[in-house]
């Protein structure tokens, strides 16, 4: 098993060319594979029909198998794509036919079929089949081994090694080069039929036809996974980059790039983990294809909580800033309106009242930092720029509290909380009136 | 299980294996439980297991669940595996199984946790959710029994058993904690029916009720986890989804009534689960999960097909009947407008080239009217019009001048543009809806048209 290249170490990462070539860029093809076409599925929230069809597309090897007696890929692809597509129709049948709720139909037509598929298997194991109901589900990376392995880098650059390369690794990167095709050459039309498909329709291409091509690339980039790396692996690559994508861009070109260089991360990170986690704690490697979709599940974990966009922690940030923005417009409301009333401070029940909740030294220490208030022996005063701010604030205030009587047909003391809420949140209105309907003056 | 001894099995001739199938003796003995104790038990805890998948099934189809247990029963192997490794740690060696499904258990509860925590905060939907945690929580799953395999002691083998099931192997103690879970479970379902109907129903109803919308909606989710986790070992975690979706979806094509449902549902995973244990038993290699799949899924197939009312072939049968019936008022219609009692060929071949009949369906049609009564065939001539026929000729003739009138002087439709809608509502006017007309018609002093009354 050994191979005379010296294996590179870097740290405890051990890459071993022998070992680790072929299985790596079976593992990283297929999730870039997979991965691309994921976006369409998430989009179209079809992510559980990829996970059925992963599922259903046994049966169709199997009997493709068994009526072909060959394991030719070209054999396979077309059983399962014949596999893949029945799915779609038999759960579309089910569904419409039988009045069964989408996942509920989805769920009975994929058992059945793959439980079909684990008995045929059985029965196929007993003819002397080298089909194995476990291997679909976590594949055998482990066989992809290159027992002949150069010695040097500039032996490996050769155009020899081709020949060394394994038809696994062959078929997937066909798959994921088809993928990359198909997504790269109808993306327009993907592009509509997602999000519009009777704009698609109208537009003259058919949006059914493009849902079915995009269900037999997602069969056929399960076929070719699912001797090398497994079904598991092709459930989660459909699913995870993109959305891991989707959380971090709105733009559906990037998500695409986005997913394609997750999937890539994924793939390398994941199969160097499966060695290097457990080599940290002298153990054997574990399972890649797993190990794969832990880092794809990590990936998403860390976008969910930390994506610019749209992550929770990004969110509790903007959330928390507004409502201190919130709170020294308030203060400075209340700093405007005690000036009108010919009253020289603000008392501190009252800066309580109006900020709700927020600390009152702290709002008060935001807004003199901002250059907006300046405190003098325990008075606030607003400055000139705080002044300009303050008026702006109490002009939005009063204009709405009009509008909403005049216009929406409020009661005028039903008015001032609404308004209350709605000063913080528009752009200054250009002119108005000049009198609120309390009848005072607005700025 | 997959990982059969390759060694043992490929290197075996056809003939040894035809060996493996059972005699009659075998089969019957194993049907009526007379196959010795342990394959009993595993029949009677399979058999006892599809009844409370069924039963707790409809309700997580009625809640639209039905993905989620598939993320949930995948979710449950890092706790599986987990729970052998802690087992181990803590000096316990070999196999406990109320240890494995606790963690398989706590796993799958996390699972479902994760798919709430997704849906709450990203704006992934619900499909994707379920997507990521069936297959992360799985990959992690695969990981773990990969380090098992490769680096624990013995004593890991047996646990992949727990992804494809084999309920023939089971011991008696491990049938036993199935069998009292799923128990348990039927219990509590038959005595919360009442509330889990409610909430399936119309939760928001519920809620404004008093009822604890949430805490019942829990405990309805946790009986799904019982039965999920009872079910792992016998059916295997990738298809005991299919134990509770599929009695559900096939009892609802046979009831509308939620009792009924129930019933039949538990029925039906009942048998599916003594079919595959039995089968499971006589060929110890098939996996038992796939079997009772396959033998639940063959009932499916049939509800869906044969069930009275809500099944595809009553469905069919309905349509065409209406369809027929729809044709020969359109040939009776014409009778009455051109007067006459006899219905020439030409006349028929003419409404069924403007009405784009097949000559099949124009025989059908012809065919049917004649066992109905409402014509007698004459010859080469055509059809000569019964009593019946007449009379029932005249009533459509009056509704498509009723339904025409209410649409023109109502919904002030332009005349000329009501007849393509009258032409399918005509048949279906009940004779309620008919006096309606009359007499919303009558009130604004529309001449209503002559022709036979609802009364005569």
């Amino acid at each position: 098993m050994t191979s005379p290249f010296e294996p590179l170490s870097i740290g405890v990462i051990t890459f071993n060319v022998g070992l680790d070539l072929f299985p790596m860029l079976a593992a990283t093809l297929a999730a870039v594979g997979c991965g691309v076409l994921g976006n369409f599925l998430v989009l179209r929230r079809l992510s559980l029909m990829g996970d059925a069809i992963s599922h259903s597309v046994l049966p169709g090897l199997v009997i493709a198998f068994l009526i072909a007696s060959t394991r030719s890929p070209l054999i396979m692809f077309a059983g399962a794509s014949i596999a893949g597509i029945a799915t779609v129709v038999l759960v579309e049948l089910v569904k419409k036919l039988g009045r069964v709720e989408p996942g509920a139909a989805m769920g009975v037509v994929f058992s059945i079929l793959f439980a079909l598929g684990v008995l045929l298997i059985e029965s196929a194991a007993v003819r002397h089949i080298d089909l194995d109901a476990e291997c679909v589900l976590h594949g055998q990376l482990e066989t992809l081994v290159w027992y002949g392995a150069p010695e040097s880098v500039a032996e490996l650059l050769k155009l020899s090694t081709l020949d060394a390369v394994p038809r696994q690794v062959t078929t997937l990167a066909v798959m994921a080069t088809l993928s990359l095709a198909f997504i790269g050459v109808f993306f327009k039309e993907l592009r509509i039929a997602a999000f519009d498909p009777d704009l698609a329709t109208t537009q003259g291409f058919n949006a059914t036809l493009m849902h079915f091509l995009l269900m037999i690339f997602v069969a056929a980039a399960t076929v070719a996974s699912f001797e090398a790396v497994g079904s598991i692996l092709v459930i989660a690559m459909l699913v995870c980059p993109a959305a891991t994508a989707r959380l971090l861009t709105d733009r559906l070109a990037a998500q695409i790039g986005w997913s394609v260089a997750i999937s890539l991360v994924c793939g390398i990170g994941g199969y160097l983990a499966a060695t290097a986690v457990p080599a940290m704690f002298a153990r054997d490697a574990v399972n890649a294809a797993g190990c794969i979709s832990m880092v794809a599940g990590a990936l998403l974990a860390l976008a969910i909580i930390a994506s610019p966009k749209h992550g929770v922690v990004t969110r509790f940030i903007r959330h928390k800033r507004f409502a201190q923005r919130i709170a020294v417009e308030d203060l400075l409301a209340a700093l405007y309106r005690a000036s009108e009333a010919d009253i020289e401070s603000v008392t501190p029940e009252r800066l309580a009242a109006v900020l709700a909740g927020h600390s009152p030294s702290e709002t008060i220490a935001r807004a003199a930092r901002e250059g907006l208030v300046s405190t003098h022996a325990g008075t606030i005063r607003l400055t000139a720029s705080g002044h300009l701010a303050a008026m702006n604030i109490v002009r939005r205030h009063r204009l709405w509290e009009h509008y909403l009587v005049d216009e929406a047909g409020f009661a005028p003391d039903h008015v001032h909380s609404a308004a209350e809420q709605l000063e913080h949140v528009i752009t200054n209105p250009p002119v108005g009136p000049d009198r609120d309907p309390h009848g005072r003056r607005i700025p | 299980m997959g990982a059969a001894p390759p060694s043992t099995l490929r290197g075996r001739s056809i003939a040894a294996i035809s060996e493996d199938w059972p005699s009659a003796y075998q089969v019957v003995d194993t049907l009526t439980f007379q196959a010795g104790f342990n394959t009993n038990m595993v029949i009677a805890g399979t058999t006892l297991l599809g009844f409370a998948a069924g039963v707790i099934g409809v309700f997580a189809l009625l809640r639209k669940r039905s993905l989620m247990t598939d993320a949930l029963s995948h979710a449950t192997l890092p706790g599986i595996v987990l729970a052998f490794l802690a087992a181990g740690w803590f000096g316990y060696q070999g196999r406990s199984l109320p240890i494995l499904l606790l963690g398989g258990t706590v796993t799958g509860v996390i699972g479902i946790v994760c798919i709430q925590a997704i849906l709450r905060h990203s704006r992934l939907r619900e499909d994707a959710a379920i997507g990521i945690v069936l297959s992360v929580f799985f990959g992690a799953g695969i990981v773990g029994l990969s380090y098992i395999q490769a680096n624990a002691a013995a004593g890991s083998a047996g646990l992949n058993t727990f992804i494809y099931g084999q309920a023939a192997t089971m011991q008696p103690s491990d049938v036993a904690l199935m069998g009292s879970i799923a128990l348990a479970a039927i219990l509590a379902t038959l005595f919360f029916i009442k509330e889990f109907a409610l909430v399936c129903f119309n939760d928001a109803f519920a809620q404004v009720d008093g009822w604890p919308v949430n805490t019942i909606d829990l405990i309805m989710m946790g009986l799904v986890v019982l039965v999920t986790v009872a079910g792992l070992q016998a059916v295997g975690l990738i298809l005991v989804v299919a134990m509770l979706i599929i009695p559900a979806v096939s009892a609802r094509f046979w009831t509308d009534r939620l009792w009924v449902l129930v019933l039949i549902a538990g029925v039906i995973g009942a048998f599916g689960g003594y079919l595959g244990s039995v089968v499971s038993a006589l060929l110890p290699r098939k996996p038992a999960g796939a079997v009772i799949v396959i033998c639940t899924g063959a009932m499916f197939a049939v509800s869906m097909l044969a069930a009275p009312s809500r099944g595809v072939i009553a469905l069919a049968l309905r349509r065409a009947h209406l369809r027929l019936r729809i044709a020969s008022d359109h040939l009776l219609e014409l009778a009455h407008d051109s007067g006459k009692v006899l219905l020439h060929r030409e006349d028929i071949d003419r409404l069924s080239t403007l009405r784009g009949w097949s000559p099949l369906f124009r025989m059908l049609v012809t065919f049917s009217m004649q066992q109905r009564g409402l014509a007698q065939s004459d010859g080469n001539r055509g059809l000569t019009l019964a009593p019946t026929g007449l009379q029932r000729g005249a009533r459509v003739a009056r509704n498509h001048a009723l339904w025409s009138q209410y649409l023109i002087s109502y919904a002030d439709i332009a005349p000329n543009h009501v007849d393509y809608s009258v032409d399918h509502v005509e048949h279906v006017l009940s004779d309620d809806l008919v006096r309606e007309l009359e007499q919303h018609l009558a009130k604004r002093g529309i001449a209503i048209p002559a022709g036979e009354t609802v009364s005569a």
